[in-house]
């Protein structure tokens, strides 16, 4: 709870700060100072029932009578911690970036909050009205921060195509909902009291349930859905492209798993099959185009998709190894990507042979770089790996269609092609389009870089270090 | 003599790790050579007290099992059995002779370069001693990342596509092998609490849960695929060896050393660390398929070696012949085929180091490595030929030499296999002395030209490393007892598995 209403309140905050903000660095410390205020909120409330074991109050800073609309449990409040610490990283990674985009730099954070606000929404949902709140708390505000570079043609169109296309996709999700509630006896907007029949599943319900999969399958960019993916991602500002392919994403992933396993978990086998075949068409899809892409801004927006297929395996599989992996998925891809844009931010050209040689020039940012490809790529010794390694599992407990899987690593072994001619481009390479570069690199910058693939390693040793939270 | 906490393993593994992350540090360049040299010295010199460690304690200072990933059932447990001990050593003195033997090549980025070097050591080590499949694969991966930079970066001119192809196919295969051990994973016994037999997780990733597993005839049938061609792909067999002699031309030498002498023999070390005990039926069921394929392997690759011009390619062809041999051994599943392995191991591993050092030799001498360019080198280089010749006696397994031991061994056990695939591997050992003796031939007698004539003859560090080559040669040649000692107790448990 108090994620969500912190997020909300200091979103209010940034926005009306605005006002008073002389500088404008002043609305990044502002911003980080709220985010550390509600992380620390937010851990206080995962560690509650512990501390107060013994007694029954559960106590929070606002104990707000939701009438079990929204759920919390360890689960829900870590994977909040977890993508609130990411969002920390990010606006320390990229704050400076955050000011170059325009001028209302406080509106920019401000609607940010409101994103985190919709992601605490969505991990905590318990009825499909929450859901749909969650979604749409997250979406409106990023459809807004595409368009926020507003002299560019580019940025302009993805911002229309993006809303226009997710205004869409919230309509068959409203059509799905109302099926759902429409077509089970219990008339329950409650996800884990759905009635759906024994046996076969009523075909109202049906049609419901594989609108809300349409839906989730756009918001996640799962193939056949992923088509605004790439020129989104490559229209909006490469900062905000950043946040959305990560932190949003994986709130995208927590409540399709969410809602599939506890409205339709019970006639999982009913849908797998359909579930499969998205996974294998976003698998393909993704890895392949993103081998044939010049810039490497488009490259990491097909990889996003060939990602969001393999954290697919998760809602294939639908096993407490599925829920688990995910979450360490979700860490584990967004601080790599969040670390490879940052970097790519700092590039004035974004071709892959714009990062030539650049081993040479910034040996801290290439090391680093090639500490987040790897872990995309899925190498031992990052979290990436233990992310995939988990995933595989998970599939495999399962017990069915063993192929996917199969294909699965056939398409990660495609992705190592374009992760690494980036590293390639960095390290055996030479360039002379990286000197030309104006390096506006603090050294602050340097060092978070070096945290954040520390953490990535920690993470590839010990995921337990997140797992464990998940059972609290 | 060790604690419980510090073993052996540990030390093999840890002591190259601390000092290849030392080196990255070391600005100058003969600092980060001799701190190298001297980390790898360490090494061997452990690696040396495992082989002499007493069997009584045996237990106490070679296992180690540190509970990793609870809930999953991974452990980092690493023990070192015979056959690990054997890798290790071989391992272990790989990098010394390497180090010292490209002693005077200057890098760029030297620090970097050696730092990669002993991280790959590191990982070599991790493979040969890991007793939990999924730790297994870690340093499997593991050991493939430095390698990969160290030749894309300081290789030859296509050093870029080369690497990485044959990084793509080895990480594909290693990716279907990862399948594969969760699928056996999935399918081992509950892990009990020993007091109070409650289970303590449903599944184990460690080596005896996977030597115990059940698997039906048909599940051991594709997963022995799965695991066998990342395998194959390491070794490797035909027709999975494309990418191999585009990497090693295009390997800086010491790297090329590194993957023809220790890291082959990762795949054969898998294969009987592994795939053996683990499905022993399908090894059964398609002992004739893979054998098939090591020996044709073994008669195309020495055929294309006739050809070769190039002395790296030569040399890499050359240990595929040689590779197929020890895999079709294996497969065989006969107790003097494997003790012949084995030894083979060792020994291929010292003879291709041998080989590359000559090789390495003469293209930093006079900058080329074409066969048909070179000529007369005997006259300017006496004791360089002296040294490569019994090398090339080595590498066609003549008496007295150590290849000779192993082979007859892999010869015998083949022969009661089955009759027709010795005979036909048995041409290709012909085959061999063709393409070394017509190696050894044109490039180091006939008549000098103006290349070859500005030669001169090797330095002290060269003839002592070389010495040191020949020396294991000979000592493997006439005394083999101490390597059949060393592994027979590790042969004679996994033979059990098919009886």
């Amino acid at each position: 709870m108090n994620a969500i209403i912190l997020t909300a309140v200091w979103g209010i905050v940034m926005m009306f700060g605005g006002v008073f903000f002389k500088k404008k660095t002043t609305a990044l410390y502002w911003a980080v100072a709220g985010l550390v205020l509600v992380l620390a909120l937010n851990c206080y409330e995962l560690v509650q029932p512990a501390w107060f074991l013994n007694k029954t109050e559960y106590r929070v800073l606002f104990n707000i009578d939701v009438k079990e609309m929204l759920h919390f449990n360890s689960f829900n409040l870590t994977f909040i911690s977890i993508m609130l610490v990411c969002t920390l990283f990010y606006f320390l990674l990229n704050g400076r970036d955050i000011e170059k985009v325009g001028d209302s730099v406080s509106e920019y954070f401000a609607l940010i909050f409101f994103v985190l606000c919709g992601v605490s929404i969505a991990a905590t949902f318990n009825t499909l009205l929450t859901l749909f709140l969650g979604i749409e708390i997250m979406s409106i505000p990023l459809y807004i921060l595409t368009g926020s570079d507003k002299r560019n043609l580019k940025s302009n169109e993805a911002a229309l195509k993006y809303f226009l296309m997710g205004s869409f996709s919230t309509g068959i999700m409203l059509m799905g909902i109302a099926f759902v509630y429409g077509g089970n006896s219990n008339g329950s907007f409650f996800i884990d009291a759905i009635n759906l029949g024994d046996g076969k599943i009523p075909p109202l319900v049906g049609v419901g349930l594989v609108f809300l999969l349409i839906a989730m399958a756009f918001k996640v960019s799962a193939a056949p859905f992923h088509f605004w993916t790439p020129d989104v991602y490559d229209g909006a500002p490469t900062v905000f492209t950043s946040f959305m392919a990560t932190i949003v994403k994986a709130a995208g992933f927590i409540a399709f798993i969410r809602l599939f396993e506890n409205a339709f978990g019970k006639v999982h086998l009913q849908w797998q099959a359909l579930i499969a075949v998205i996974t294998a068409a976003t698998l393909l899809i993704g890895n392949i185009t993103a081998v044939f892409q010049q810039s490497v801004k488009r490259m990491l927006a097909y990889s996003s998709i060939a990602q969001a297929g393999f954290m697919l395996l998760a809602i294939f599989a639908m096993n407490e190894t599925a829920k688990e992996g995910l979450v360490l998925y979700a860490a584990a891809y967004s601080l790599a990507t969040i670390g490879i844009f940052a970097i790519l931010i700092k590039m004035n050209d974004y071709t892959i042979d714009g990062f030539n040689g650049l081993a040479k020039q910034q040996p801290v940012l290439a090391v680093t770089a090639a500490v987040f490809l790897l872990s995309l790529t899925g190498i031992p010794l990052t979290a990436g790996f233990q992310a995939k390694f988990f995933m595989l599992v998970a599939a495999l407990k399962n017990g069915h269609q063993h192929w996917l899987v199969v294909f699965a690593v056939l398409c990660a072994a495609v992705s190592a092609y374009y992760y690494f001619k980036i590293i390639q481009a960095i390290f055996f390479k030479e360039g002379s389009d990286v000197a030309a570069n104006d390096w506006d690199i603090s050294n602050g910058f340097k060092i978070l870089l070096i945290i954040v693939s520390m953490l990535i390693i920690l993470l590839g040793l010990f995921p337990t270090l997140i797992t464990e939270w998940l059972h609290y | 003599m060790f604690g419980n906490s510090i073993t052996i393993p540990h030390l093999l593994i840890f002591i190259p790790v601390i000092a290849g992350l030392v080196t990255f540090f070391i600005k100058s360049e003969s600092g980060a050579k001799t701190w190298s040299l001297l980390a790898a010295f360490i090494t061997l010199g452990v690696s040396a007290a495992s082989l002499v460690y007493s069997k009584n304690n045996e237990l106490n200072g070679l296992t180690f099992n540190y509970e990793w990933l609870k809930h999953i059932g991974a452990s980092f447990a690493v023990s070192l059995d015979g056959t690990g001990r054997l890798l290790t050593f071989l391992t272990a003195v790989s990098f010394p002779i390497i180090f010292i033997a490209t002693y005077k090549n200057s890098y760029k980025s030297s620090n970097v370069f050696y730092g990669l070097m002993l991280l790959s050591q590191a990982g070599l080590m991790g493979v040969f001693v890991a007793s939990d499949a999924l730790l297994f694969y870690f340093f499997w991966e593991l050991a493939l990342v430095p390698v990969y930079f160290l030749c894309s970066r300081w290789g030859g001119e296509r050093r870029i596509q080369a690497t990485f192809k044959f990084f793509v196919y080895t990480f594909a295969g290693s990716l279907l092998m990862l399948i594969g051990i969760i699928y056996v994973y999935l399918h081992t016994s509950p892990v009990l609490d020993p007091n109070t037999h409650a289970i303590v997780v449903e599944h184990s990733f460690s080596m005896s849960y996977f030597h115990g597993v059940l698997l039906s005839p048909s599940q051991q049938n594709w997963l022995f695929w799965l695991f066998f061609i990342a395998f194959a792909v390491k070794m490797p067999i035909f027709p999975f060896h494309t990418w191999q002699p585009d990497t090693y031309e295009q390997s800086p030498t010491a790297v090329t050393m590194v993957l023809s002498g220790v890291m082959v023999k990762m795949g054969l070390f898998g294969v009987i660390r592994w795939i053996l005990p683990v499905f022993p039926q399908a090894v059964i069921k398609f002992d004739n398929v893979v054998i098939g394929l090591s020996v044709v392997g073994m008669i195309y690759a020495s055929l294309i070696a006739i050809k070769q011009d190039d002395l790296k390619r030569f040399a890499a062809y050359s240990s595929i012949a040689h590779i197929g041999l020890m895999c079709a051994a294996i497969f065989t599943a006969k107790s003097i085929a494997l003790e012949g392995v084995m030894v083979q191991m060792f020994n291929h591993g010292i003879n291709i180091i041998g080989l590359w050092i000559v090789i390495g030799l003469i293209e930093k001498q006079l900058g080329v490595r074409k066969i048909s360019q070179l000529g007369g080198v005997a006259h300017r280089a006496p004791v360089l030929t002296i040294m490569l010749v019994v090398i090339a006696f080595a590498n066609i397994a003549l008496p007295l030499t150590n290849a000779f031991v192993g082979e007859f061994m892999m010869f015998t056990g083949l022969f009661q296999f089955n009759i027709w695939y010795t005979v036909f591997a048995g041409i290709s050992i012909i085959l061999a002395a063709v393409y070394t003796l017509n190696m050894v031939q044109k490039v180091f007698f006939g008549e000098n030209n103006d290349l070859t004539a500005s030669m001169t003859d090797i330095s002290l560090n060269e003839k002592f490393i070389l010495v040191v080559v020949l020396v294991l040669i000979f000592f493997v040649g006439v005394y083999p007892q101490p390597f059949f000692d060393l592994t027979k107790d590790s042969i004679a448990l996994l033979l059990t598995r098919f009886k």
